[in-house]
């Protein structure tokens, strides 16, 4: 398998469905989707026999391709798969499968759409599979453009207008861009001397290892791909973009994007952020802390006020992303495995639930709660649909998000133990507002309205019964990726036991204040 | 053939799971397929929890050494989550009530539900709910606890919920989910404070290790997990305050509130105060704020069951009652009796809320006690089954709830008076208010247009089967050696102790005399009695207004500050954003006016720029090479 | 007194200078037209008179330098080729704006103004 060149079939393979779909006249609808989905079957299944087939006993990279590409700059076409990202890479393929699926009955500019939709999903997969920073970048740069096209002329209008969603979630992802752009240079320059200069990922570890990058220039870079990252990830203050841009987005753009682009942030801060720059990552993990929290309770407080649906969605996964990052900022493979975790869970929840909202919205135009009474009654597998992906984000048992949301409270409460409390208070009032959206959207008398629409039936329900399956069959057998995910962290064992007793940002204000008394 | 029935206990939880997922997955449209499936998952479960009951007594498998078994679910970091089966006598008592209950239950629910086009739903939800509910009581760990526990909550809400499109319904499934999730959240932290400070959750290994770590770190951290850990059950076994959901959960159909409302559920939270013992013990400040909390709870629920109206719902305060019995049995250290209370009450219980069922099923959904009477005549059976039910938790020897009941004031008693004083007090009232519930309901005069008929038989045997078994259950507890057999510490020989168990029949029979003589013989007005009382009767009938002060706490301290908020968010945090892009918009107007449309102009501007950078290059080129030795 | 012969050497060999101030003289044209033309098409002739003194500056340099390795030659000629798909795209933009506009003069197309 390893010289099969799997994970660029799987890159690969999207671009190339993506390149038919150009040649293919633009009525031939039909054929269009068909070529996406089996582009996408086709990755799919190469993900699933690359998934099966990583030893997770042995770890660490594997599937690996390099192939030099600018000697000079020291870029190479390289591409591997470790317990970090290929959870992740699962995830995308998954949630870019159901996409395709979900877009189906999609009839406006069937051509364009598809190919945007494959070269977006291409690039999301490129992030994650990417051993090169320089690929990485240029992966997360091909995500840009399609998102904001698809959102220009696929969006909807409803309390923000689609352009202005479009632009937002645009600037950003580019502002995320900005960063790190910036970031990466730095590290660049400063990890080898000239001539040596690598963009490849584990050379710059082993750089950050040797001692090359000195703790204040860890520091300084780590607060510039913080705020990347951050901002990418809807950290708190920068999360404003992430229920705006998912309400005007088109129902595909929103499942990757709050299933899987999001986590790019997160997936990238652990990467990039604590392998290259551990003192910097140990340095703001408690501001990381807080802001994780003010995520958690703000956005879920927020939330229960919010009358549209995508709007409760939306800061819905701002809460949950405040658990992912609650579980970096602790630091200690427990958390980071739940961080990981709880990165997938939510990509499959929040998928399944922009498709179902999708479906609503499509067929009836209606997405606000007062609008949407007794949905069960004319949509029961919709709201079956609804009902999962609502329990699955309360963190019930026997769905996908509760093993890691216990193990994120696990591993930071020995770090946090306050930060920790208000966390776990988050399952409260993520469900209050998950049943409140219920039962005034899905349950309560009949409403005549919605008898002239029909339920999800046949292709329709894909959507659900893929991601729900999922949802269900990871969440009654977690091993199935935190194993993975555990092999991904446990390596980083030792590097998490260096930074251990590294100052912090609490450190260094204690230090000032103290010499500010002193004198 | 015992043994193999021990290895095989996992499939004790495991069928009725597999007959959710038949159910839910393929037949759910189909009403008398998907109850057969049911039932008979459950029938199959019921058989093999009574003979993992024989195994258990022909193994010597007792309270220290209990059979386990298990196996790794996942591990997160270098923890290790398993699951697996604990399986002693504290388990085989839950088992086998669980298992019978459910199974009459579910053949009751063939009547009861037979009308209904969700029927196939039903029966899903239900088996879902009894597997989960036996899992947690084969839990070998906390971990394991919390996870069915959630399950458990889960199911209850679906089914409180199960007539959705009744807005009354779904707002009590909302609150019966959030009010227990207040009380698991902090049975979580618990756990998770466990996990870290103890280093498992694992009964058994506790068991082990908690000795060694009180040696070590003292009581200190246990205290406040022991405390958190208690909050869970406060939730789900609605105890004083998080009491609140209970009532409302009588939305469900009757069979629900009967088999998860009395019987199961609701004692889970005493089943895991019995099962952590252990843990509970080593805390004498945790014990004694569960058994006055308990007595509190008794007494506080029991003195609104006394006006209330709905059947369902004095049955629901006569539940979270006995529940606050239970919980002070616990809290003075008697394991025993809360957990024989635990059986016979799940039996009177489901009974009365069954026949309860029945009932308003005949008068046409009419739940109001008073708008009922002489329902003798019309349902001979029920009614005397219902008055089984009444005499056994009213204490009336030799029916079961005198015996439970007895050793519970006894331990009472002997721990501390005042508590003994307020169970006595409790008694009185719940033999009160529940003969007035019988004697307004099924005697009295017949009123003109009732249309009440005798159930059908699916209803009817249930019925029956749970009469015997409350009347017999106490008496085999108490002669075959329920407390030498189930026990925390040391075996426990019962005895009756004839002062306490004296008054408190005495207390029952006055009490009953007292509901006959006032709403029978109409020797007193009730409603002279209310005006006299007016203040307490308004109190008690008000429920003390604790969901009125829920409201107003949900209402100011969650929708107002999430407005609050949310204004915020769009103002200050989101709005300091597009102020950014304004002024930057701004900014890009400014340098606008310099872009005329004329492409020459442009041009002009692009070669002047050239010329410039060109003289700069020029010149600077000069001043190095003149620095250099001016050979320029 | 101006050496005559010198003047006439330098006439008659023809050099690098040479042709960097054709080149130059070349270029200062098209950019003059280019500045003040009004005629879309002027326009276009200009930019390839700039075109084509940028390309005798490559040749020339290729042709003067210690080792003449055409590659400047190669340049051209890739400019030559530039400058032809320009102009083909070019004069077609100018069809199509006649037609939309019934004007071929720049000082009307001022539509990118802001």
């Amino acid at each position: 398998m390893e010289n099969m060149y799997a994970l660029s079939q799987i890159l690969l393979f999207p671009i190339l469905g993506a390149l038919i779909i150009v040649l293919t006249p633009k009525e031939k609808k039909d054929s269009i989707r068909q070529i996406a989905i089996g582009a996408m079957s086709y990755s799919f299944i190469i993900t699933l026999l690359v998934y099966f087939q990583y030893d997770v006993n042995a770890g660490g990279m594997q599937f690996i391709e390099r192939i030099p590409w600018v000697t000079d700059l020291g870029v190479s076409y390289s591409l591997g798969v470790d317990g970090l990202s290929l959870p992740m890479l699962m995830l995308t393929e998954i949630i870019g499968i159901t996409s395709v699926f979900s877009s189906w009955y999609q009839e406006k500019r069937v051509k364009e759409f598809f190919v945007l939709l494959l070269v977006l999903i291409a690039g999301v997969t490129g992030t994650f599979i990417a051993c090169d920073l320089f690929i990485f970048l240029l992966c997360y740069e091909l995500v840009v453009i399609p998102i904001y096209i698809m959102v220009l002329i696929w969006g909807s209008t409803k309390r923000v207008s689609k352009e202005y969603a479009g632009i937002k979630l645009t600037i950003f992802l580019l502002m995320g861009s900005a960063f790190m752009l910036v970031g990466v240079v730095a590290i660049y320059l400063t990890a080898y001397p000239e001539g040596l200069r690598t963009f490849d990922l584990e050379k710059l570890v082993l750089s950050s290892r040797l001692g090359y990058l000195s703790s204040d220039f860890q520091i300084f870079v780590f607060f510039l791909l913080l705020m990347g990252f951050g901002s990418l990830l809807s950290m708190f203050p920068f999360h404003s973009w992430s229920p705006d841009g998912y309400a005007g987005a088109p129902t595909a753009v929103s499942m990757i994007h709050a299933g899987v682009l999001k986590k790019i942030g997160g997936y990238a801060l652990i990467r990039l952020g604590l392998m290259v720059l551990p003192l910097g990552a140990k340095f703001w993990a408690p501001l990381i802390a807080l802001l994780a929290i003010m995520n958690v309770l703000y956005a879920a407080y927020i939330a229960l006020v919010q009358k549209d649906l995508k709007y409760v969605i939306g800061y819905s996964s701002v809460s949950h992303m405040g658990y992912v990052l609650l579980g970096f900022a602790a630091l200690n493979p427990v958390s980071l495995s739940g961080a990981v975790g709880n990165m997938v869970a939510h990509g499959i929840m929040a998928s399944l639930f922009f498709s179902q909202i999708g479906y609503v919205y499509e067929r009836t135009h209606f997405r606000s709660v007062p609008e949407l009474r007794g949905l069960a009654h004319q949509m029961p597998t919709v709201s079956l649909g609804f009902m999962l992906a609502g329990f699955a984000s309360v963190g019930l048992p026997g769905l996908i998000e509760f093993v890691p949301e216990y193990t994120i409270f696990v591993g930071s409460f020995r770090v946090y133990p306050v930060l920790s409390v208000l966390a776990i208070s988050g399952v409260v009032f993520t469900a209050l507002y998950i049943l409140r959206m219920l039962a005034k959207a899905i349950f309560g008398p009949k409403s005549s309205k919605f008898d002239k629409y029909h339920d999800a039936r046949g292709f329709e329900t894909a959507p659900l019964v893929f991601l729900g399956f999922f949802l269900v069959v990871l969440g009654l057998f977690p091993e199935l990726f935190m194993g993975v995910v555990r092999s991904g962290i446990t390596p980083m064992t030792p590097l998490l036991e260096n930074i251990a007793d590294a100052p912090t940002i609490v450190d260094a204000i204690i230090r000032h204040v103290g010499i500010g008394g002193g004198l | 053939m015992f043994d193999f029935a021990l290895e095989c206990a996992w499939l004790i939880p495991l069928l009725p799971a597999i007959a959710f997922a038949v159910i839910g997955l393929f037949t759910r449209q189909n009403k008398q397929l998907s109850a057969k499936i049911a039932i008979v998952a459950i029938f199959v479960s019921f058989l093999l929890a009574w003979v993992v009951l024989g195994a258990v007594l022909s193994n010597d498998i007792t309270v220290e050494s209990p059979f386990i078994a298990k196996a790794v679910w996942t591990a997160i970091g270098n923890i290790e989550l398993t699951m697996g089966m604990l399986i002693d006598p504290l388990t085989v008592v839950m088992l086998t009530v669980v298992t019978t209950v459910a199974l009459l239950v579910e053949i009751y629910s063939l009547g009861y539900m037979a009308h209904d086009p969700g029927m196939g739903r039903f029966y899903a939800y239900v088996s879902l709910f009894v597997s989960s509910m036996l899992g947690l009581v084969l839990a070998i760990s906390f971990f394991q606890m919390y996870v069915f526990w959630e399950l458990v909550g889960l199911c209850s809400y679906l089914l409180i919920g199960f007539y959705y499109y009744k807005v009354s319904a779904r707002e009590a499934a909302k609150k019966a989910f959030i009010t227990t999730r207040i009380g698991d959240f902090g049975l979580l932290l618990g756990i998770i404070m466990l996990q870290i400070y103890v280093g498992t959750t694992d009964f058994a290994e506790m068991q082990i290790q908690l000795p060694h770590y009180i040696d070590v770190f003292g009581t200190g951290i246990l205290t406040a997990i022991a405390f958190l850990l208690f909050i869970g059950p406060i939730g789900k076994s609605g105890q004083f305050p998080l009491h609140v959901w209970l009532p409302n959960a009588m939305e469900g159909p009757t069979p629900v509130s009967a088999l998860i409302h009395a019987a199961t559920m609701v004692v889970a939270g005493v089943y895991l105060i019995a099962r952590a013992f252990f843990l509970f013990s080593q805390i004498s400040v945790v014990l004694e704020f569960i058994a006055w909390l308990g007595a509190f709870t008794a007494i506080f629920a029991a003195s609104i069951a006394i006006t209330q109206r709905p059947m369902k719902r004095i049955l629901a305060y006569s539940t979270i009652s006995q529940l606050g019995y239970m919980m002070l049995a616990l809290g003075v250290g008697s394991v025993t009796a809360s957990m024989f209370h635990l059986m016979t009450h799940a039996f009177f219980k489901a009974l009365l809320f069954l026949g309860a069922g029945a009932v308003i099923e005949a008068m046409h959904e009419e739940a109001d006690i008073f708008k009922m009477g002489g329902l003798k005549e019309r349902m001979p059976v029920t009614c005397k089954a219902m008055t089984v039910g009444v005499l056994a938790i009213a204490g009336i020897p030799p029916f079961a709830g005198f015996f439970s009941k007895d050793e519970i004031l006894a331990a009472a008693f002997e721990h501390n008076f005042f508590l003994f004083l307020i169970g006595s007090i409790t008694a009185f009232m719940t033999s009160f208010y529940m003969a007035r519930l019988l004697f307004v309901t099924f005697y009295g005069e017949l009123k003109d247009d009732c249309p009440a008929e005798e159930t059908n038989d699916f209803m009817r045997y249930p019925l029956v089967i749970l009469a015997g078994l409350s009347a017999i259950s106490g008496i085999w507890g108490y002669f075959f050696g329920f407390g030498e057999w189930v026990y925390f510490g040391a075996p426990v020989h019962e005895g009756i102790n004839f002062f306490v168990a004296g008054s408190s029949v005495l207390l029952a029979v006055v009490a009953i005399w007292l509901a006959y003589a006032i709403y029978v013989e109409k020797r007193w007005s009730a409603h002279g009695l209310a005006a006299k009382w007016g203040i307490f009767y308004n109190l008690s009938y008000n429920k003390y207004y604790v969901d009125e002060f829920y409201t107003l706490v949900r209402y100011y301290g969650c929708f107002v500050v999430a407005r609050i908020l949310y204004w915020i968010d769009l103002n200050i945090v989101d709005g300091s954003i597009n102020l950014l892009a304004r002024l930057i918009g701004a900014l890009g107007g400014v340098l606008n006016k310099a872009h005329c449309g004329s492409v020459q102009m442009y041009i002009v501007c692009f070669y002047g720029g050239v010329l410039i950078v060109m003289g700069y290059a020029l010149i600077y080129a000069y001043k190095v090479l003149s620095m250099a030795g001016g050979a320029f | 007194m101006i050496d005559l012969q010198k003047c006439f050497e330098l006439i008659i060999n023809i050099g690098l200078p040479h042709c960097l101030l054709l080149s130059a003289m070349l270029f200062s044209i098209g950019l003059f037209g280019l500045l003040t033309r009004r005629s879309i098409i002027a326009v276009l002739m200009c930019i390839e008179l700039m075109l084509n003194a940028v390309n005798i500056n490559l040749v020339a340099f290729n042709r003067f330098s210690a080792m003449p390795d055409y590659s400047g030659q190669l340049m051209a000629i890739f400019g030559i080729v530039v400058a032809a798909a320009e102009v083909a795209i070019g004069m077609a933009l100018a069809v199509k704006l006649y037609q939309e506009r019934n004007t071929v003069n720049v000082d009307e197309l001022d539509e990118l103004k802001g």
